[in-house]
């Protein structure tokens, strides 16, 4: 999973129908510091996340079709979680 | 996903099983302030109803060939959303 931070969101109207009702978050990188690690991807959102919010995002296929109880879904990014706080041991 | 700019359309002549009829778009990648970023790429439309000039979010991967009907398709990016706006927060880096 990789943590970024909402910057957007995207709206649009012909999509494929997986993507119907489902809301479309833009999220930047951001290494742990919370600064920009460069990149961007758009997910899913599940947890209800907005604009500002650094989130956990999952990247990865297999679990993004479980999150969503489906075989044949075409998402791989996910939204899963909403961070509070990141402690880097030093 | 990411974002992509339609810049043209690719029209082949034979296909494998399974991608006849399947739109191929030829895709510009933007980054996230929405400028052009790395080399085009072609992707199958799924939703049949992109063309030139329209911004579209596109799946890569083994991904992409499940937003196909049939699925069992080898294609690597495939279009999956026309984007009517992206709304990007004030300030955001």
């Amino acid at each position: 999973m990789i943590i970024g931070r909402v910057a957007g969101e995207i709206t649009s109207t012909i999509r494929h129908p997986f993507y119907a009702a489902k809301k479309l978050l833009v999220v930047d990188r951001i290494d742990v510091a919370g600064g920009p690690a460069g990149g961007y991807l758009i997910a899913v959102d599940v947890v209800g996340a907005g604009v500002g919010e650094t989130v956990l995002v999952l990247d990865e296929g297999n679990g993004a079709r479980q999150v969503f109880a489906s075989t044949d879904a075409p998402v791989r990014s996910v939204v899963v979680g909403i961070i509070d706080r990141i402690d880097v041991t030093p | 996903m990411l974002l992509g700019r339609v810049i043209g359309v690719v029209v082949p002549a034979v296909v494998y099983e399974g991608l006849i009829g399947t739109p191929m778009l030829l895709v510009q990648p933007l980054d996230k302030s929405g400028q052009p970023s790395g080399r085009s790429l072609v992707a199958a439309d799924a939703t049949r109803m992109a063309g030139p000039g329209e911004l579209v979010c596109y799946e890569g991967g083994r991904e992409a060939a499940l937003a196909l009907d049939p699925w069992f398709v080898p294609v690597d990016h495939t279009i999956v959303g026309i984007v009517d706006a992206f709304h990007r927060e004030e300030g955001a880096q």
